[in-house]
Order: structure tokens, then sequence, then C-alpha cells
């Protein structure tokens, strides 16, 4: 047969091919190389494959894999404390937290800036609600802060007004900072547009411009101006000369008068220089406060070194913090340590779901098992029948299920009802089976059953009753013609059925919270409430990376004892 | 401070400026609220008369507000903001406002005054608890019992502390599955004065001493998460008594006649409102501003009381306060304000749990397993 | 019904009914016995009840009336596990999770036989088969032959003096099937067993067994050796079921001497065996197998009656010839000749005579 006469060549392959070692590689009829066509041909076969799958796998990479890399990444991501506090925590890096003492005052100033730009910005309670997480009071202290930011540094404006009344006369500052064609083509704009009753209106659309020459001479005051101007033109909708700056303007130009020479200052000529240069000589008037002070004033928080050790550990932008707070270990200025004794709860809830998802399991296979065994072997109509009986509960509402049960096993229940007529309770010893691990194992077992039977009814479909025919008939009792014979070939549907109960059952959290009690519950109540309620992503995050992992490991454990290749879910 | 107030109204201005300039305004308006009969008594006493009013307008209702915080912060991460007017409790208001996810506001801009002339700041007065924060109405987490469940010749109760009390009033009791009230409660009856709860809780001396009292009960207690469990829980018989809103303990025994008794006692008063979400586009805040300047004033929020057994947020609704709109019965004896039922109350403390919540819900969930 | 009684019977059906729904019956007064040794077919079309008695022999189907009776027991009650009977199934029914050599080892280990024992008699039982390298295999890895013959050596190797086979060679091809035929019977004949063999296919059954029973309609329709079973088919439906036929419907005109004249609904008349014919004016199918037709008049006795035919087609088969004529109105009619040189090849059109001896046409019941 291999060398079948080509008809249209009359050559034989054993020709052709002689031929082929002669000239190199295989030639196809059109005389490329049958390789590259092959490969043309292969490609257009495989591109239409993708095509195919393409809508499943955009699918699948948008609602399932980047929302898991979202949470993944989002368990140590940390960003926000060096994001809203960058010279905070820069500075705060030459700070030892366990030497008692408070940071410098070049911190509490760095952090007068960072506080002022994340108020202007309204995000300096986000960062509280995260520090919160890991230190009680966070939270209101920079509320609390935030809300008189702005006078922590107000002694400065104060010092500047009795040094000289025309610091804070209207139109000084604009004229002292701003370029004045700028200023006078915002002034004039904001005839034209006035502001309405309730203040604001347009925004003035042209950015702030500072005097020539006033940024060298005042770097830093010259900074935050226009850091300021631009945030009251856009938020406010105000134009220069409009407002008063924030305080900490007056605390930046102290300092830079306090660097500038007094030569350099004379030789500057812009608007305002004599008010500059004559407040310069009466600087040793001026009466400088500790802004680390003022904060203490604020909020006494900012005296507790523990404060600042806790911004200081959390200053990277990666934390383990989550995950260590995820197995009830915590990181503070001491390194690494066991929470509280009374505060773990996540090494009980994981060891608890792990437990309770395997009892449902388990009950899952006791009890589906055999109905399983029915459905496979039972006439088609009656099967049916039973089949529509094991899917009737996915035609209910979750709720309306776990409910139900609640009005069964309830203590006034229908169970407990029969049970004291039936007289095999007293009335005053009414069984307690909801509110506790029972209640959970019941509802949840009667919830997921339907994911154990379907995948051990496929299976049992595919084994023909002749091999317990066949055992029966070699002399196995029926006992061990099931045992021997067909429960060894039901392992691939017990092991399907398995890994989807079990994971949908670690997962659960509807049925636990209405059901469980305290002693019911699953982790994964403990995660809705930190996405829902406290808000603490990065912990839900760690927590439900955990979760996954742990499935994960259980899945690879299962492969090697089992075999994946041992599941099946359906023929 | 001149500079502070400015900053503190910054983005107030921006927001209360609309209404001035009244330019476009858009024509749908998704309001989010609870669903039941607290989101009826709001579509009856303003959204129905404002819609009546702006024929044009309609408005779509989201059953949201239980998990309206994370899909807030969802939908702002997403950059998507799909309500227009979310209907939160106050601490969640003030959560919303700290992540920047609620719109700061001005009450005397933004609101109208009181029909008596109070402007909104002092109508509102303390109620105002965030600077997103627009109150409605005044409810309460209180008692309730059945008086057919206590034992024979034992006397009614009459203070929270009848909740401790297992040796007097044996039998389940329901509570809340989190620290806030219960640890209040507790410390309260185990001798802490009223106005010490907070500065004792702050101190983990303090939790420790409140979980032990409620370690004393907790053999006896049924948590619950939802505000329909208690009532149901003590129509059946599960309980002899249970802590739950009192705007649900009235219609169990209004509206369903269930024999019930309200225990006032210790009702701590907590406040619900509106957030507007930060980031609308201005034709959705204009809006939204509209509907809020007329669903907050004196009559709407007095009209409200007709449906639901809530105090209105403003001290001017007060006196219009009158008859259930379907009972037909005096609303005034029924709500959480009135002064036969506010003799002993405590006011939830939004900053305290704010900064302590997270600590101690650790704790007393840790508390709950063990 | 012919009883053989002549052995002492080992297996024995007496009036044994089987109904599912208690309205029809699938098997009808089914009376059978067999000796010791024997290897008996069971044969007929699906739907006739053969499998259901195979069942009811191995015990996963019960009586509802009736008793069966093995090695003069009645093992109406005793559960299969208990009767010692070996099977071989259709699709082989090998355990698919255990080895061959454990598949073997499975009869033997629930008779708690030792270690050593088995493995001397799992050996014997593959070699017997001609599979002794395959122990270690898996069901899956073997050719549907292959699995068979393991099929086979597993329902042998616990030794049971009866076996019951279920169509076993239904999946496999022609030539396989052939090979084992012949394997099956070697052994059967080799170890004395008795099988009681259930196949559609009716060359096995002539082939392999001593008696075949012709199954239809839940009865026997004839229990006979295979020789008998084919010249002498007692009803038109064994006629027709065994091997190729020619019917021709008619009505009898004559039965004298042993011989029975017959007039075919086209007038014609011919000559026949009566069967189960018995009187006269009675409709009757004559049934001529194809080899003994005889297309040579000088063949014939002179006064026998012939047909007149015409050649549809003419179809060269190597060793025979096949002609398909026209008779008595009919088109399928067909004839088979031994290719030799004396035989003409009938050409399409040509118009033939053709008669056959009177003991080779038997008149059966309409």
């Amino acid at each position: 047969m291999a060398d079948a006469i080509d008809t249209n060549t009359g050559t034989t392959r054993a020709d052709r091919r002689a031929e082929a070692a002669d000239t190199g590689p295989v030639l196809a009829s059109d005389g490329t190389p049958l390789k590259a066509s092959l490969r043309r041909a292969l490609r257009a076969q495989k591109l239409r494959a993708l095509m195919l799958v393409a809508p499943l796998l955009v699918f699948i990479l948008v609602t399932f894999v980047a929302p898991i890399a979202d949470m993944l990444f989002r368990s140590v991501e940390n960003q926000i404390v060096s994001q809203t506090l960058p010279r905070t925590t820069a500075e705060l890096q030459g700070w030892e937290s366990d030497s008692g003492d408070l940071p410098s005052e070049d911190t509490y100033r760095a952090l007068l800036t960072d506080l002022t730009l994340a108020v202007a910005a309204n995000t300096h309670t986000r960062l509280g609600s995260r520090l919160n997480y890991e230190q009680s009071g966070m939270s209101s202290i920079f509320r609390q802060t935030g809300r008189n930011i702005d006078d922590v540094a107000a002694p400065y404006l104060d010092n500047f007004e009795a040094l000289d009344p025309r610091w804070v006369e209207p139109g000084t500052l604009a004229a002292l900072m701003t370029d004045p064609d700028y200023f006078a083509a915002a002034r004039a704009w904001r005839e034209e547009n006035p502001v309405g009753p309730f203040g604001g209106g347009a925004t003035y659309d042209q950015p702030i411009r500072l005097n020539p020459g006033i940024g060298e001479l005042l770097p830093s005051a010259a900074a935050i101006f226009r850091d300021w101007a631009e945030y009251v033109r856009v938020e406010n909708s105000a134009v220069v000369g409009d407002e008063e700056p924030w305080s900490l303007f007056y605390l930046r130009l102290y300092q830079d008068l306090l660097n500038v020479s007094e030569a350099d200052l004379g030789a500057y000529d812009g608007p305002q220089s004599d008010l500059l240069l004559e407040t310069k000589r009466m600087l040793d008037q001026f009466q400088p406060v500790s802004i680390r002070d003022r904060f203490i004033e604020v909020d006494a928080g900012w005296g507790n070194p523990d404060i600042w050790a806790t911004i200081k550990v959390y200053s990277p932008s990666y934390t383990s913090g989550y995950f260590l707070n995820a197995v009830d270990m915590q990181l503070n200025a001491e390194g690494v340590s066991m929470q509280p004794e009374d505060e773990r709860i996540y090494g009980i809830l994981f060891k608890r779901t792990m437990f309770m998802s395997l009892m449902i399991t388990g009950s899952c296979i006791l009890l589906g098992y055999p109905i399983a065994w029915l459905l496979a072997n039972l006439p088609m109509r009656t099967a049916n029948l039973l089949m529509i009986l094991v899917l009737l509960p996915f035609w209910t509402s979750l709720l309306v299920r776990t409910s139900a049960w609640k009005v069964m096993l309830q203590q006034q229940g229908v169970i407990n009802d029969i049970l004291v007529w039936l007289g095999v309770v007293g009335d005053e010893s009414r069984l307690i089976m909801i509110n506790n691990q029972f209640g959970t194992i019941v509802a949840m077992t009667h919830i997921l059953l339907p994911f154990m039977i379907l995948p051990l009814y496929s299976v049992m479909q595919t084994i023909p009753p002749s091999y317990l025919r066949a055992a029966k008939s070699l002399g196995a009792t029926p006992f061990t013609a099931f045992w021997r014979v067909y429960f060894p070939q039901s392992v691939p549907g017990i092991g399907a059925g398995s890994i989807l109960v079990f994971i949908l059952a670690i997962g659960y959290y509807i049925t636990p919270e209405i059901v469980g009690g305290t002693s019911g519950t699953f982790i994964s109540n403990r995660i809705a409430y930190h996405i829902s309620s406290s808000l603490n992503w990065g912990l839900a995050a760690a927590l439900g990376s955990i979760l996954l992992g742990a499935v994960l490991i259980l899945y690879w454990a299962y492969d090697r004892i089992v075999g994946i290749d041992n599941v099946k879910l359906g023929g | 401070m001149k500079a502070a107030s400015f900053l503190m109204t910054g983005t107030a201005m921006a927001l209360a400026m609309t209404p001035a300039l009244a330019q476009e305004m858009s024509t749908d308006m998704t309001i989010v609220s609870w669903g039941g009969a607290y989101q009826n008594s709001q579509n009856e006493a303003y959204v129905k008369p404002y819609l009546e009013m702006n024929p044009d307008v309609s408005v779509t209702w989201d059953e949201s507000s239980n998990e309206a915080v994370a899909k807030l912060r969802a939908m702002n991460e997403a950059g998507n903001i799909t309500w227009d007017l979310v209907d939160v409790v106050a601490s969640d208001a003030i959560r919303l406002c700290d992540e920047g996810l609620a719109l700061e506001y001005n009450p005397d801009q933004l609101l109208v005054p009181g029909d008596d002339g109070t402007p909104a700041s002092e109508d509102f007065g303390d109620l105002i608890v965030s600077d997103c924060f627009i109150p409605q109405i005044v409810y309460s987490t209180t008692a309730a019992y059945r008086p057919d469940l206590l034992p024979e010749g034992a006397p009614a109760p009459t203070s929270i502390c009848a909740m401790f009390d297992l040796e007097t009033y044996p039998g389940k009791r329901t509570l809340e599955r989190r620290p806030i009230n219960n640890m209040e409660w507790a410390l309260y009856c185990d001798g802490v004065a009223k106005d010490e709860i907070y500065d004792v809780l702050g101190t983990p001396e303090g939790q420790d001493r409140a979980l032990a009292k409620l370690d004393t009960i907790k053999d006896e207690v049924v948590w619950w998460s939802a505000a329909a469990e208690p009532p149901q829980l003590l129509a059946d018989g599960e309980i002899v008594m249970g802590s739950s809103y009192n705007g649900r303990w009235f219609s169990a025994i209004e509206e369903q006649d269930q024999p019930f008794e309200m225990l006032w006692d210790m009702q701590v008063f907590d406040l619900d409102g509106w957030i507007i979400p930060a980031g609308l586009e201005p034709a959705a805040l204009n809006r939204v501003v509209d509907f809020v300047r007329f669903a907050t004033d004196t009559q709407r929020l007095a009209d409200q009381a007709a449906y639901i057994s809530y105090g209105p947020a403003r001290a001017s609704s007060a006196p219009l306060v009158g008859e259930h709109a379907e009972l037909g019965i005096a609303m005034g004896p029924h709500m959480p304000t009135d002064p036969a039922n506010s003799e002993n109350t405590l006011l939830y403390n939004y900053t305290f749990w704010a900064d302590y919540r997270d600590d101690i819900d650790a704790k007393f969930q840790s508390w709950l397993v063990q | 019904m012919p009883q053989d009684q002549s052995n002492a019977a080992f297996v024995e059906f007496e009036r044994v009914q089987k109904s599912y729904d208690g309205e029809s019956l699938v098997v009808k007064d089914l009376n059978l016995s067999m000796p010791k040794g024997e290897f008996l077919t069971m044969l007929g079309p699906s739907g006739s009840g053969k499998t259901t008695c195979l069942m009811m022999l191995a015990g996963f189907e019960t009586a509802t009336t009736g008793e069966i009776r093995l090695d003069g027991q009645p093992i109406n009650n005793i559960p299969p596990h208990k009767r010692g009977i070996g099977m071989v199934f259709q699709n082989y029914a090998l355990f698919p999770h255990m080895t061959v050599a454990e598949n073997l080892s499975f009869p033997l280990e629930v008779r708690k036989m030792g270690k050593s024992d088995r493995e001397a008699k799992i050996k014997r039982a593959l070699d017997m088969v001609q599979m002794g390298d395959f122990g270690g295999r898996r069901p899956a890895q073997l050719s549907g032959g292959q699995q068979q013959r393991i099929a086979l050596a597993r329902a042998l190797v616990f030794e049971p003096e009866l076996v019951l086979m279920d169509e076993p060679l239904g999946a496999l091809d022609k030539q396989l099937r052939e090979t084992l035929q012949f394997e099956i019977t070697r052994l059967a004949h080799d170890l004395g067993i008795t099988v009681v063999y259930v196949t559609h296919d009716q060359t096995e059954a002539l082939t392999m067994s001593d008696r075949v029973a012709v199954f239809d309609d839940g009865r026997i329709q004839q229990l006979a050796a295979p020789d008998e079973l084919y010249e002498s088919p007692q009803n038109s439906f064994v006629a027709q079921f065994i091997g190729e036929n020619n019917t021709l419907a008619g009505t009898v005109k004559e039965i004298r001497n042993g011989l029975a004249t017959v007039e075919l609904d086209g007038g014609e008349i011919i000559d026949c065996k009566p069967v189960n014919v018995s009187e006269v004016g009675e409709r009757t199918l004559v049934s001529i197998r194809p080899e003994r037709v005889e297309t040579n008049r000088e063949r014939l006795s002179p006064d026998a009656h012939t047909l007149k035919a015409e050649v549809l087609e003419f179809i060269y088969m190597g060793d025979i010839f096949r002609t398909r004529l026209r008779v008595a109105g009919r088109d399928d009619f067909i004839v088979k000749t031994r290719n030799a040189p004396d035989q003409p090849r009938l050409k399409p059109g040509t118009q033939i005579e053709i008669g056959w001896l009177p003991e080779d046409c038997r008149a059966l019941d309409a």
C-alpha cells in the first residue's frame, strides 16, 4: 500500500520520496514546501478555533481571571499611605519607632503639608479608615485633624499680621505671588463672571502663573501657593485674590524668609518687595511655634508614638499586614506577633469552614448516593419524575429554602412539634437544631445535594447493570458485588460531586448567615462582612486568597491521592 | 478662621450653586433605599408628590441600601456612578463621607429652612452627624417582649436590664449579631453610668467588662442579623424578648396584632438619611438637589410619619405628625422621640464607633465563636 | 414439543412462564430439559424470550410460574451468586477497574480460595484461552476478541458445571467470531461443561450446538440437532428462520402415500411432503431450500411436477451460483447451484423449467 500509485502523475510515492531526498524539502503539489503549506492550513484552522473560543475566553478573562488577580493584588496593596503622606513617610524613614520619642519637627511639618493637600483632595479620611484597621482611633484622629488642619499653622498667619497688617490686606498676596498680567486678566474675567448668590460660578480656565523670580526667592512658599491657587481655581471656581491661602503658606513663607539672604531680597524688585524686605528685618520679633505642639493640640493622638509607629510600619506600598491579620497575627512596630487571645477569630473560622464543608460533603455523599443509584437504575419514567424532585430545589429561591428550614428546625418548629407530639422529647427539652452547626449542615446539605447527585447520576448511568450481574454470577454476594465492582466505578462521580459540593460549601455565606447562629458561620461570612460592612477589602481579599489557596491545595492533594482524571462530571 | 470656613464649604458650594442656576436637570433618578415598609413610606410621603409636581421625571428604586457602602465604593472604582440618591444609616454615611464617596454639603445652602423659618442647620441640629449626611428620620433600636411568655408572677420588665436578668425572665432572647448597642446595654446594666459608657467602652478593660456581662446570657441568646427576625422569633415563641428597630415592633404590634409589649428603656437612637454620591453628572446632580430640597422640607418629613413609626429628623416637623395613613391611630405615641418613650435613651455615638468598630467587632466576633 | 428424557436431566424448565407487566407473557409455557455436557443454543429473533430464559436460569429474573431445576434441585429461590453458574455477557462485563488477573481472581476470592491456588487457576484459565501474557493488563487495553477470551476465562476459572453465554460474539467481526466459535465449542467439549448459549445468529447456532432451541413468541418452536432443524423444520417459522428458504403459498389438493399435492395460488400444481398439514383444502406454505431446486429436467423423475420459471438475475459467488427466478408470480425465488463444469450459467430472460424431489419440498403451516 505504501507505494500506491498516484493517479495524477503516474509516479509512485517511493519515486517521489527518492526525488525529495535529492532536492531537499518535500514539496506540495503547488511547489511550496509541504511543511509550510501544512503550517498554513493548520494556522487557518487554529485561528478559526481561536475565534470560536474567543468570546468565552474574553468573558472568563474579564469576569474570572481579572477579579482574582485584582483580589490577589488588593490583599497586599498598601499604596494609600505613601501616596497620601509622601513627605511624612519619607521623613519617618529616619525615625526609630522603638525609641519612645516622637518624630522630629520636620516630620510634623511634612505631615502638615501632606495633610493640607490631602484635605484639599479629600483623601485624608480614607487614609484614616485604612489605618484604623490597624489601630483603633486612627479614623477620628484623621477626621478631627482634617477638620482643623488650617488651625495648625494659624499662629504663623497671626505672626505675620502682627508684624505688618498689610499681610492680611486683600490683594497683597496676590500681588506678591502672581504674575501681574495673570492677576489682571483673572480679575477682569471675574468682573464678567460674577459669583452667584450661593457662591461659586464658572471656573477660570487659565492655570495660575506666578510672579517671575518669586519661585527662586521663596521656593517652598511659592510651591504651596501654586498648589493652593490651583486647588481653589478648580474646586471652588475662585480666582486669585478671592480667597485667603492655607495657613501652611505662612509657615513656608516664614521659613523661606529665614533662609533667604537680605542681599537677595534687596536685589528683588517685584511687587511687594519692600514688604518682604521689611518683614525679613523684623523676623527676630517673630514668635515661631512648634508644629508638633500644634498638632498635639488639635488631636492628642499625634503625641502618641504608637500612632506614628503604625504609620511607619504601614508606609511601604505593599504589606503583609492583611495576610497576617487573616491568620490572627498582626504587624506592628515590634514586628509580627499573634493577635491578642480575645481577638483571634480567623483560625477558628477557617478550621470550622473546612470541618463543616467536609461534613456537608459527607452528608451529601451519604444521602445522594442511594438517590443517584435509584435514578440510574429505575425505569426512565420513574427516574425522570425523581429527577424533577431532585432538581426542584433549584427552582426555589435560596432564601425561601433556607427560611423554610428555619421554620422546620426551630424550637417551636415543625420537627420539634412532631417529636413532642410523638413523645420522643419533652415539651421542656425541645431540641436546638437551628442557629448552630447542625442547622447549617442540614440546610446546606439540602441545598447542595443536587450538585452531588447529578455527577453521581451521570457516572452511574454509564455503569452497565451487567457488571453487577457478572459479579453475582461469579459468586459475589450482592454487597460484595456492589462494594468491589460497582462502587469503585462510581468513585469518579463521588470525586466530582465532592469537589463541587466542597468548593461550593466553602464559599457559601447566605445560608450560614441565616441559620448558622454563632457556631455555624463560615469564613465567607466574615469576608462578606469586610466587603460590605467594614469596607476592609484588603483583609477580605487576603481571606479570599487564603481560601482560594486552601481549595487549590485540597485539589492538588485530591489529584495526588485519587487522581484528577478520576473525576467525571458526565458520561 | 476664615480660611477654615471656606475649606469646609469647598465642595458644598459647587453643589449649592446649582439650584440657583437651575439649568439642565435629568429626567430620571435612581433612588436607593431599603425596600419594604420604609421605602413605601418614602414613596408615599415625598416621591409620589414630587412626581406629581414633575410629571416628566421618572424614579427607579434600587433596594440596595444594606450594601450601599460596598456598592458605591465599587462604582466609584469603576468610575461609573449609577445611583443618584442613596438612603443609608448615619454610620454608613460617615464611612462614605470618610471614603470620599459621598458629597459634602452645606445644610443652610442645600436644604430649605423649617416652615417656622428656622435655618436647616438648626432645624436638624445635632442630627447632621456627618458633612455628607442629610437626615430624614430618627429610629431606635429597642426591646420588646411577650407578656404571656413571662413566668407567672414576674413583674412586667421596665428596664433594658431585664435582658440580662435570667432569673426573673428565663428563656431565650434575641440580640443583634454585632457589638453596637449590645456593648452599651451590657455596660449600663453592669452599673456604668450612662454618660460614661463610651469612655469605659474605649478601654480594653471596658470592652472585656461588657463582654463578661454578655457572657452571663450568652447561652440564652439567639443572634439576629436581619431586623425582620426578632418579631418573627417573638411571634413564634422562640424567644421571650429581644431587640429590633422600633418600626419593626410597631408593625408587628399594630398592623399584625401581635401580643408584644414595647420596652423603650435605653432605646438607642439612630438616624437614617440621604447621601448624594460624589461624582454625579451636573444634570443628575441638579435633579437630585431639586428633589432633596423638596423631600426634606418640614411637611414632607412629617408626612412620612403617617406611614411608619419613625420620628422626623426636623424639629419643626414634630408638631405636624398626625395619624397613621391606614390604621388611623395617632402616630405621636409610637414615635421613639415621644416624651413617654424617651425617658431614658442613648444616642448612638458615631465617632466612637467609627474609631472602635473594627477592633471591638473583632473582639465581639471572637467572643461569639468561642 | 419433543422432550429429550433419555439422559438424566441436568437443567430443566418445567411449565415456566414469565411476565413483566402482568398483562402479557414474555415466556409462554417453557419446557426444556438438557443433559449434562450438552451445548444447547437458544436461537431466535430479538424479543422472542430467549434472553429472558437465560436470565431466569442465571437467577437475574424470577420465573412467574413454573419451576427451574438444576441437577434435580429447584433453583427458583436461590440467589444468583449461590447458583454457581458461569456466565459470559455480550459486552464482556470485564471489571474495568481491575486487571485481567484481578478479574479472574474475583470469583476465586469470593470463594475464599488461597492465594497460591488462585494464581494457579488463573494461569491455567488464561493459558486455556491463549491469553497467558495478559494478566497485568487492564480490559481497556485489550481488543474486543481478547476481552471476550478473558470473559470466557473468567466464567470458567471457578470451574462451574454450567456456563451461560448471552450473545458473547455479537460485537465481534466475522473472522474473529468464527475463530472464537470454534474455540468455545472446543473448550466446552474438552472441559465437559454444559453450555446454554443465546444468539440470534443461526450460523453460529448451527455450527456450535449439540441442539438448538428455536424461540419465537415466547415459545420454543423446535428443539433439535442442527441438521434436523435445517433438513426438517417443523413449521414455517423455523423453515424461514434457519437458512435460506423459498416459500410458496397454496392449498392442499390431495394427500396420498405420504405425498401431498398442492395447488399454488397461481394454479400450478406441485408435490410435497406434508409436515403439518393434514386435511385437503388446508392453506399451506410450501418450503424448498434453494440448493434442492433442480434446474435440469433430466435429473427429475418423469412424472414429477415442474414449474415454469424466468431467470431474473444470475450471481456468480465463487463456489456457487445464485440465480433469482420468477416463479409462480414471485420474484424472489432463489436457486443455488454448485459451480461445476456441467452447470449452465443462466442468462437473465431465459425461460427454464424447475422441479424438485417431493421429499425436499415441505408443506408447512400457513
